[in-house]
Order: structure tokens, then C-alpha cells, then sequence
């Protein structure tokens, strides 16, 4: 591994003020995140949603920081595993991302071992602008040494993973990013205010090696990803997770 | 051109006892036997012991009270199949190809080769010579087609030759109908409906609704050697009969003879693996992997030392083995040297070529798609790795067919952009409660999944009907909701019919059912 790619000691303590400006939307802040992992509701769309968003969000700044912007559409790799399929269902192409529904190939894998796999050679393909996961639970193939696995075949190879974890306990895990997902209400829309608005999801930040954790409400503001904190209310209040997500046990190696 | 050997078994037996016919060994009555269930039958029996009254296909116990003095030996069916086998082999000295006709015939393709010889005659002689020359009794007879040389060898005269020209149904019509080559069921068959020649049968076949009565009979035996007619085509040559020529599997050998005798390890090791190379490409151009291998050294004193090797999988890996011979060679006693090594793969299995580097080159500058869509597959299944791609249809379920990953995107018409659909569509959708003030109006709560949820706001409805030219005309119209909860949660929920549309399962006025259908970003 290259170590002038990781981020010094001093890098990530002396511009506290910079990081404490990041947000989401903001592009990079030092070291590409290339793994990260999203928790989620499995009765919510959101955790899916929310890591299309961040994984476009990504590409975005990617082709703005490459060559002159020329766009290049690579396909994008979407593995789902039983349950989650079950659970949640299959990516509906009418309903996806416009930039991204004619660039999907989905893998329905049996468990969690196969999912795995597909992931690992997912990120070992040059021709992927992205690679998609949904695992449900805490399988026991998916521990920390799988998960540093697709960190480490992550970086080696460019390819940036977006793992959604659906009803899974924040169990040890090496994404450079962990979020908390879930649906936030939308904003009123302007020509039917009874009707739902455009999506917005709370995301919580509460792993990640760059930066310290936070919360936002994130919204897909026509091409751009808009991040605002959120409302003193909803900060007051006690982040919904169910009953599915333990406070214990919530230590991640990559907050290191 | 057919050879038959009436007495292999017993020609073999006496090349083995090493003494001529009617002599030594062979001068006492002697039957080859083979264990049956009703205990020992006989197999093949010599001249003395014919002489003294035992015949092939009797029971040993009937023959000893006839001949008490013949003498039993177990007869040996595999070695004599595999000694025809090589006879076959040798046998293509008079033709391009041989085929075994078990268990104790040949058949040797000799079209226009006999003039190699000075004709026709001339080759059955020299055949016939060389067959007495090993030791074995032998018959040939050369015709047109296998059938009839077959006929010839066993029941027609002696050296009998068939000219391409001459009609072959005549030249056979005198032979019993046993040679025709059929089973004894159907041999008994026609013995008890008269017909003894072959004349007969050719003529009852070619005679005015013969062949009818005939085809009638044996109406439902494919196989040849139960059915005569077809048998008599073949004969003729009127339909074809396919033969399966023996060919030789030569193992794969390599050799190096030493200019100077070696006498020190790490040039025998050098030998080694030039020989391990050139082994595997010689099993490169066959497409075999060795699984057994023998390394022959032959020192200056004419003394050999041989290490034998078996692989767990067929290889050709060269360095590997090197490696697995290196261990076995240290108790090599080179002498006053070694002047030649021999590898020979004396097993050897199909095995495909392989890119070997392809996963070496991956790791370092990744892999294309079609590479990884191949791996994918291959592990997964081929229907588990697909891309979506529009269907021409206003079901939500059917607008979205599956493709292969990298087929081309069909052409189809656009979704109307104020169609609002959902990020994920469940397979199928999945029944929840719904509480509503008016049962056409729009829903107030839900229970999905066992959860009850609140609906703070919701748009539709979005009616959907179903397609009346595919499915049946008791099919409902759906009506879509797009709802979110309290919590921000949005679903795709539908009403399916309508209260009073007299469809569905319930025909007598019960509430429509409501489903989930998809979950929304």
C-alpha cells in the first residue's frame, strides 16, 4: 500500500477548522473515500437511496477533478444477496436515477458468501464506475477481515464501494465512512403540498477517519447533493433506529 | 477384408505354453473353461479333446464323463480381447484402418490397397501366411462390404474374394443364414419358419409382399443384429454400416541421450527440466495433463533406474514436476554416469488450455468487465447476473425486463416523465391493512409488516388498469397511492379493484384488498 496516501497525523489533527466545515456535497477532503458503509432501516428505501446519491455525488466531483469533464459511463454493479432482495426488493429502472438506469447490471447472489464475492470481483474490475451492495443482518461471512478485504481491493483499484447494510447492528466493519440512514419527512413541493415532496434522508455520520461525525439532512438538489443541519427540534429528539440497533458494540477500527 | 480366428483363445494359450499344435502341452485333451452359474461350462476345447468327445458350450462335468482325462484351465476373455486389440493394431498393415470385431475377428478396410500387394489374391495369402507365422488358425475373405466379408471369412470357402462388380446377394445365397450376423433368438426364429440361406431370406425379402410379412414381423426390432432385413441391406450395401477403427494412444514420451555421462545431481536436475519442458509441450499439442509419470535413467554400465511419480490432478506444470521428481531422485546411484533420461507420461488425461497469467495480469491492472461478468457467472449462475432493461408495457411489474449483463439496450418508447416510480419494486407485493374514510378514497393508516404507520401525506390515486389482452377478463384495475408516513418513510402502495366491480376472488361485494408494491428513494 502506498503511505503516501494515508493521511498524516499531523494532516488530520492540525486543520480541525477545515474538517469541521465538511459536509456531505462538499466533494473530497484529503484521501478519496472509496468504502463505505450505510445502515439502514430494511422497511426504508432510503439507506439504497441515500448511497446512490452520495455514490453519484462521488462521480460528480470525480469527472469535474479528471480530464475536462468528458463523461465517461462506465456501468455500475449492483449486488444484492437473498435476503435483501426478499426484504426490500429489486432496483426498479424507471424509478432509478436517470444518469443511472441504462448503466445497471445487478447480481442476485444466494448468501452472503456469494455476495461477497461478487463484490470483491466488482471491485477488481477496471470498466465499474461503481459498485453497489445490499447485505441484510450481520451475516457471520461478512466479519472485519471481509471487510478490510473490500477496503484494501477498494483502494487497490480505484473502484468506490457503497455497502448498505439493511437491519444490521453496527458490528466491527473497516469502511472509511460509516452512516445511519433513514427517511427524513420531505419538503413541502410547491404544486401539491399534501402530496410527498422530493426525498431527503437524516443521515448521521457517526464513523470516519477524516472527519468528525455528524448529522445532516441530505437532499438531491436537481444535479448536486445539498446537505443542511438539521432542525434544533429533530437534533433534540431521539434518532428513531427501532430496536434493531444496539448502542453497544458500535466501535469501528477505521475511526482509528 | 475379414479375418476370423476361430481358435484365439486356445492359439494364445498355447503361445504362452510355447509349443506347437497337436504337441507337448497340447497333445492331452484340455478345455478352457469360465465359470457360470450352473458351474463350469466350456469355453473352447483343443483338437484331442474334441477328439475325445468334448465340444464347446458343454458343461465340464458332461465332458469329463465323455473324456476323463481332459484337463481344465480358466479361460481368459479380457486378455484375449486385449491380444485382439494389438491384432487389430498390427492388422493395419493391409489397410488404413482396422476395427475389432469381438471376440475373434478383424475387419481391415482394404479399398484400393490390394494392388500394394499384386491384387486381391496376393493379400489374402500374405495375410494368411502372417497370421500362421504367430501361431493362430485364421480365415479372410474380402468383399464389397463388412457384412459380406464377415459371411465369407466364417461360412464361405476358403480365400474367397467378392469383386466389386459381382452381385453380392448371389455370391452368398448358398451361405447358412447364420451368417448374416444375427442374434441366436432370431436365428432360432427363422430355423423354425424354414428359412436355412441366406437365399432364402434374400428371396423371401425381394419376392412380392415378402418383404412386408417380413418388416411386419420384426416390426419392432431396431437393433441390426436383430432384425435380418436389415441386416440383408447391409449386407448388399444398400444402407451404411458405421465401424469403430481401434486407434493407437501412443503415451508421451521424451528423451534426452547425454553427450558426456553425467555423474553429479545438479545436472541431472538441468536434464530434468528440459525434458519437464519439452514434455509439456508435446502434452500442450494433445491437450493432456500427465497424472503419471516414469523417469528412466539408463547408466554407461546398462544398469536403469526408473522413479515413478502419480499427480493428484492432471498437470503441466513443468516446475511442479521438477519439484515433486527433486526428492525422489536423491537415492539415484549415478555409477560411472548417466548417458540417457527418458520421461514418459504413462497416464495422461484432457486437459484444456489455460491462460496462465490472466490472474497475475488482474491483479495488478484489474479486470475487464467481460472478465468479470464471466467470473460472476460462472460462480453464480448465468440468470443471476443481469442488467434491467424498459419493456414495452404499463404494468409496473412488467415494464422492466431482465438482459444479459452486456447485450444491447432494446429500443422503447419513453415513460412519461410525471409518472413517479418507485426507487425498488418488491417481486411481489405484499398485502397490508389499510384504514381509509371512504373505501374508494385515499388511505389514513397502514400495517405492513406487522408495523402501523400513520399516512401524513399521500397523492393519488394513479389508476392502473390491467392488461385485458393478456390476462383473464376477472382481472382487477389497481389504483397506486404514493404515501409517506410519519416518519418520512415513502411506499407505493394499491387499492386492487374497486368496492362493487363484482371481480377477483370475492364476487359478492367484499372491500378490495391493498398491497405494497415498492418503496420510494
Amino acid at each position: 500500500m502506498d503511505l503516501s496516501s494515508l493521511p498524516t497525523a499531523a494532516g488530520l489533527l492540525a486543520p480541525a477548522a477545515t474538517a469541521q466545515r465538511w459536509q456531505p456535497g462538499l466533494g473530497r477532503e484529503g484521501v478519496r473515500v472509496l468504502h463505505s458503509e450505510i445502515f439502514a432501516h430494511g422497511d426504508d428505501g432510503a439507506g439504497v437511496a441515500a448511497a446512490l446519491a452520495l455514490a453519484l455525488d462521488d462521480l460528480r466531483y470525480q469527472q469535474e477533478a479528471g480530464a475536462g469533464g468528458v463523461a465517461e459511463e462506465k456501468p455500475v454493479l449492483w449486488v444484492q444477496d437473498e435476503r435483501s432482495l426478499k426484504k426490500t426488493g429489486r432496483p426498479y429502472r424507471p424509478g432509478l436515477p436517470p444518469a443511472l438506469r441504462h448503466r445497471i447490471i445487478h447480481v442476485a447472489a444466494r448468501g452472503a458468501q456469494d455476495a461477497l464475492f461478487a463484490l470483491e470481483e466488482g471491485l477488481r474490475c477496471r470498466d465499474l464506475a461503481f459498485v453497489i451492495g445490499e447485505v441484510a443482518g450481520n451475516p457471520r461471512e461478512l466479519g472485519l477481515t471481509a471487510s478490510r478485504r473490500l477496503s484494501l481491493a477498494a483502494e487497490k483499484h480505484g473502484v468506490p464501494l457503497f455497502l448498505v447494510r439493511h437491519d444490521a447492528a453496527r458490528d466491527l466493519g473497516s469502511a472509511r465512512m460509516r452512516w445511519q440512514v433513514r427517511s427524513a419527512p420531505s419538503p413541502r413541493g410547491c404544486w401539491n403540498p399534501a402530496a410527498p415532496g422530493a426525498p431527503s434522508w437524516h443521515a448521521e455520520l457517526f464513523r470516519a477517519r477524516a472527519h468528525p461525525p455528524g448529522e445532516w439532512i441530505l437532499r438531491n438538489d436537481r444535479e448536486t447533493l445539498v446537505a443542511e443541519r438539521p432542525a434544533a427540534a429533530i437534533q433534540t429528539a431521539a434518532p428513531d433506529h427501532g430496536d434493531l440497533v444496539p448502542a453497544a458494540g458500535a466501535g469501528s477500527l477505521a475511526a482509528g | 477384408m475379414a479375418i476370423w480366428c476361430p481358435r484365439l483363445a486356445l492359439d494364445r494359450w498355447r503361445q504362452a505354453e510355447g509349443c506347437a499344435r497337436g504337441q507337448g502341452a497340447d497333445a492331452d485333451p484340455l478345455a478352457l473353461i469360465t465359470e457360470t452359474a450352473h458351474g463350469p461350462r466350456i469355453a473352447a476345447v483343443n483338437d484331442a479333446g474334441q477328439a475325445g468327445g468334448a465340444a464347446p458350450g458343454m458343461m465340464l462335468a458332461d465332458a469329463r464323463t465323455l473324456c476323463p482325462h481332459l484337463r481344465a484351465l480358466p479361460a481368459d476373455p479380457a486378455g484375449d480381447l486385449a491380444f485382439l486389440e494389438r491384432l487389430a493394431l498390427w492388422a493395419r498393415r493391409w489397410g488404413p484402418w482396422a476395427a475389432m470385431d469381438a471376440p475373434d475377428g478383424l475387419l481391415v478396410d482394404v479399398t484400393a490397397v490390394a494392388h500394394l500387394f499384386g491384387g486381391e489374391e496376393r493379400l489374402l495369402a500374405d495375410a494368411h501366411a502372417r497370421f500362421a507365422a504367430q501361431g493362430l488358425a485364421a480365415r479372410a475373405a474380402i468383399a464389397p462390404t463388412a457384412g459380406a466379408a464377415w459371411a465369407l471369412a466364417r461360412y464361405g470357402p476358403d480365400s474367397a474374394i467378392i469383386a466389386p462388380g459381382e452381385d453380392v446377394a448371389e455370391q452368398l445365397a448358398p451361405l447358412p443364414v447364420a451368417s448374416l450376423r444375427l442374434d441366436a433368438d432370431v436365428l432360432l426364429v427363422l430355423r423354425r419358419l424354414g428359412i436355412k440361406r441366406v437365399g432364402d431370406m434374400a428371396g423371401l425379402a425381394t419376392g412380392e409382399g415378402g418383404r412386408d410379412a417380413v418388416q411386419r414381423r420384426f416390426r419392432n426390432r431396431r437393433s441390426p443384429a436383430a432384425n435380418p432385413l436389415v441386416r440383408l441391406d447391409q449386407l448388399a450395401g444398400r444402407v451404411p454400416e458405421p465401424l469403430l477403427p481401434v486407434v493407437a494412444a501412443e503415451p508421451a514420451l521424451v528423451q534426452r541421450r547425454l553427450l558426456d555421462p553425467i555423474r553429479h545431481r545438479p545436472l541431472l536436475d538441468q536434464v530434468l527440466a528440459d525434458l519437464a519442458a519439452d514434455l509439456v509441450r508435446v502434452l500442450e499439442a494433445r491437450g493432456e495433463g500427465v497424472r503419471r509419470l516414469e523417469l528412466a535413467l539408463w547408466r554407461v554400465d546398462g544398469d536403469v533406474a526408473v522413479r515413478r511419480l502419480e499427480l493428484a490432478a492432471s498437470t503441466r506444470d513443468g516446475a511442479h514436476i521438477c519439484r515433486l521428481f527433486a526428492a525422489r531422485l536423491d537415492d539415484v546411484e549415478a555409477g560411472f554416469g548417466i548417458e540417457m533420461a527418458r520421461l514418459m507420461a504413462t497416464w495422461a488425461e484432457p486437459l484444456a488450455l489455460a491462460q496462465a497469467d490472466l490472474d497475475a495480469a488482474a491483479e495488478v491492472h484489474g479486470t475487464s468487465l467481460a472478465a468479470c461478468i464471466d467470473r460472476l457467472t460462472v460462480r453464480l449462475g448465468p440468470h443471476a447476473v443481469r442488467r434491467p432493461v424498459p419493456r414495452g408495457s404499463h404494468l409496473p411489474e412488467r415494464a422492466q425486463g431482465w438482459a444479459e449483463p452486456l447485450a444491447p439496450e432494446p429500443p422503447s418508447q419513453h415513460l412519461l416523465a410525471f409518472h413517479t416510480r418507485p426507487l425498488k419494486l418488491l417481486d411481489t407485493p405484499e398485502r397490508i391493512l389499510v384504514t381509509y374514510a371512504a373505501p374508494d378514497g385515499q388511505p389514513r393508516q397502514f400495517t405492513w409488516r406487522g408495523c402501523l404507520r400513520e399516512v401524513a401525506r399521500a397523492e393519488g390515486p394513479e389508476r392502473i388498469a390491467p392488461e385485458w389482452w393478456r390476462e383473464k377478463g376477472s382481472a382487477r384495475l389497481r389504483d397506486y397511492y404514493r404515501v409517506e408516513d410519519g416518519e418520512g418513510r415513502r411506499y407505493w402502495i394499491f387499492r386492487a379493484g374497486l368496492a362493487g366491480d363484482g371481480r377477483g376472488a370475492d364476487r359478492h361485494g367484499a372491500m378490495p384488498d391493498w398491497f405494497l408494491h415498492g418503496l420510494f428513494a
